[in-house]
């Protein structure tokens, strides 16, 4: 799923027109203009400030803000969680970065039941908000522990808000949403996307723009089958859908955008217009999102209008393997895809 | 003068039994402050301690003695309202640990900040709740602090973060509190309670090493009452002097039953963080009548001597009440008044606990999120 066009007016870029940005820099955009337009915005985690973040994602604003607004922690993420979390519920907007979700594990206590569960359990008195961010998922090479994808293990849970974006403008809506929202966001981004660049709006580039929490896009209209993802594997749907259009196949590919709460109304409508749906998705199959999907699917309107059972493809139900053929074989790939449309569509 | 004549006034009633000469005592007949010689602290990591020589006014006294009363009989009855049902799920009683929450409060401001773990009604009083919403929320009615949806772990009012139910992490919330109150520089502090159980805690530790790091305006304070639910301190720490157990952070060691006591250390402290200093630490020897909570009896881990020694010897009311009376500040009349005033504040508060309604259905789905509107249920 790489995208996308050249540019017309490269040397116009400040002035007018789309730009092409990676899903980094559209990220370290969001935070910097959420930093300047709000001064209780601070970014805290481990290598944020004068390492410019692990992955870079951060790169230039300990320069321009200082120790105040962005700090760097020691490795103690169930302490520096709280401590955001705290700092949330006296009045800051916090947005705490896990260097990897996989670190998040250590901490999700304070996630779940300090940040989560406090403006239920306070009847409205005490809110949080605060915004849980970091690479989710498999990466390259980087093995089991390192790998794991948390998005129905967040979703689950009443009270946050779980976010997943695919391309930089998603990167850059959504975050400045989630550090807009009063509440608590769990924010998963993706470490292979970090350096791929996408054609931005004009729209995109106003220090306003936002992405609505809860709501999906249809990145391809289709009327065979709707294909639905989040994250990195929307590209891998819209590489499926070019290969199968030319087989006369039409996909329409939805990208979530949010996990939680979830659009189902989007998926329902689509697929009572295409009568077929295939889940794309990097995590486990079993309570994943896919899951999540077929059973919201099943209860609601949409059930009566498929002609299929719908098909979930996930990364297989084991723990990242490291050599390169193995872990290729553990994730969704364009053919696995194209494969479950076909069984889907009986073709 | 004066004082012989009282004194004289005393006796005479004490052979007579009779109040008529009681009635020509004035409050002009009270002394108005005193100086009580207090414990010293052990210090860690410090040159010097709290005063060991404090003046408490007749009225501090007096306020501290109803407030001390009031949480002592609401625990009471709360012990009754639990044994009828009325109060069900978790409920962990602070009778005994009075002198702490009161101690603190009177070092602090009410535009300061407050955080603890489960045993909390206590605290939920001193930081501004009525006795009222804490017994509605106890009994999970619609006129409960927190609407009825926390329960007894899960209070808030403002600057009082809870009422926390995991062990141990509220403290590296407390730190997060005070991390903003230095981010907004606005001079106010947080005092981050935990237990002798909780002090084992590893995220405990990590934030002690963020909060010195970072010099966050942070009281850290272990109240040990010698018991993490039925594992005594000597079978649960390798160190059992909690006060230092935050190494490079300062830290005393308080006689937790002493109202003056914590009051002074809390100052102490208070002043050592709004100065800049960064955190410091505190234990509490407190100790506590009930088990660890209403399931626990209490009496399978420590003896019943025990408890009773505790009750006779360095009951926080009692000592507090002796200090009053032999030091001329107050009046046995005037503090039974408080004593009767206390007991129709609860009742009043039990029936209204009693007979509030629950709260209404539609209520189940609300308070998700802040500026959202109520979300549906999933079906």
């Amino acid at each position: 799923g790489k995208a996308v066009v050249g540019l017309a007016s490269r040397k116009h870029q400040r002035t007018s027109g789309p730009v092409e940005v990676t899903v980094r820099d559209a990220l370290n955009q969001a935070m910097d203009e959420e930093l300047e337009r709000d001064e209780r915005v601070f970014l805290m985690g481990e290598e944020v400030a004068q390492y410019d973040g692990a992955y870079k994602v951060s790169r230039g604003l300990w320069k321009k803000y200082g120790d105040k607004r962005i700090i760097d922690t020691p490795i103690s993420e169930m302490g520096f969680a709280g401590i955001a979390v705290g700092a949330a519920m006296a009045g800051l907007r916090p947005i705490c970065e896990f260097m990897t979700f996989n670190f998040s594990m250590q901490a999700i206590d304070q996630v779940i039941n300090s940040a989560a569960k406090t403006y239920y359990m306070s009847a409205g008195l005490q809110p949080v908000p605060i915004v849980f961010r970091g690479p989710n998922g498999a990466s390259a090479g980087v093995a089991a522990q390192h790998s794991q994808c948390f998005a129905a293990w967040y979703a689950h849970c009443p009270g946050l808000k779980v976010v997943s974006p695919w391309n930089s403008e998603d990167a850059k809506g959504l975050l400045k949403s989630a550090i807009r929202d009063d509440n608590p966001v769990v924010f998963l981004e993706n470490e292979l996307m970090y350096g791929v660049p996408f054609e931005m709006s004009e729209d995109s580039q106003s220090k306003d723009f936002t992405i609505p929490i809860g709501k999906a896009k249809i990145e391809r209209q289709g009327n065979h089958v709707t294909l639905v993802s989040h994250s990195r594997f929307v590209g891998h749907c819209l590489d499926a859908a070019a290969v199968l259009a030319k087989e006369g196949i039409e996909c329409e590919v939805i990208n979530l955008r949010t996990i939680r709460p979830m659009d189902v109304e989007s998926i329902e409508t689509s697929v009572m217009k295409t009568n077929h749906l295939v889940t794309v998705e990097g995590g486990w199959p079993q309570f994943g999102v896919g899951a999540e999907i077929c059973a919201r699917v099943m209860e609601g309107s949409a059930f009566n209008f498929l002609d299929a059972p719908v098909t979930r493809v996930t990364g297989v139900d084991i723990p990242m393997p490291y050599a390169k053929i193995l872990e290729d074989h553990s994730l969704p790939q364009v053919k696995d895809i194209i494969f479950s449309v076909k069984k889907t569509l009986n073709v | 003068m004066l004082t012989s004549i009282t004194n004289v006034l005393r006796a005479c009633v004490q052979k007579n039994g009779a109040a008529v000469v009681m009635s020509a005592r004035t409050y002009a007949d009270f002394t108005s402050q005193a100086t009580f010689e207090i414990k010293k602290c052990d210090l860690h990591k410090l040159e010097e301690g709290p005063a060991t020589q404090v003046v408490m006014t007749r009225d501090e006294g007096l306020q501290y003695y109803r407030v001390m009363q009031t949480m002592r009989r609401m625990e009471l009855k709360a012990d009754q309202l639990y044994k009828q049902k009325i109060i069900r799920g978790f409920c962990h009683l602070y009778d005994g640990q009075e002198a702490c929450a009161v101690g603190i409060e009177a070092s602090i401001n009410l535009t300061d900040h407050l955080i603890t773990a489960y045993r909390a009604h206590g605290y939920t009083y001193t930081r501004g709740g009525t006795v009222k919403e804490i017994m509605a929320e106890l009994t999970g009615r619609r006129g409960g602090i927190a609407k009825g949806k926390g329960g007894s772990m899960h209070m808030y009012c403002k600057h009082f973060y809870g009422g926390n139910g995991i062990v141990g992490a509220q403290v590296p919330l407390g730190a997060g509190v005070a991390l903003a109150c230095k981010y907004q520089g606005n001079n106010e502090l947080c005092v981050c309670l935990y237990g002798d159980g909780a002090a084992n805690q590893g995220q405990i530790f990590e934030t002690y090493n963020m909060a010195a790091l970072w010099k966050l305006p942070v009281i850290f304070i272990c109240e040990n009452n010698r018991y993490g639910m039925g594992t005594s301190v000597e079978r649960a720490a390798a160190s059992t002097d909690y006060y230092k157990r935050g190494e490079f952070i300062p830290g005393l060691r308080v006689d937790g039953m002493d109202v003056l006591c914590v009051r002074e250390a809390a100052r102490f402290a208070a002043d050592h963080c709004r100065s800049g200093k960064g955190p410091i630490l505190m234990e509490l020897q407190t100790y506590r009548y009930h088990g660890h909570s209403m399931s626990d009896p209490g009496v399978s881990y420590r003896t019943r001597e025990e408890i009773q020694e505790v009750r006779s010897k360095s009951d926080p009311i009692s000592m507090l009440k002796d200090r009053l009376l032999s030091n001329n500040m107050a009046s046995v009349e005037e503090l039974k008044e408080i004593d009767v005033e206390v007991r129709k504040e609860i009742e009043d508060a039990a029936q209204y606990a009693t007979t509030d309604p629950e709260p209404p259905l539609e209520e189940l789905c609300n308070h998700i999120f802040s500026n959202n509107p109520p979300l549906e249920p999933a079906h």
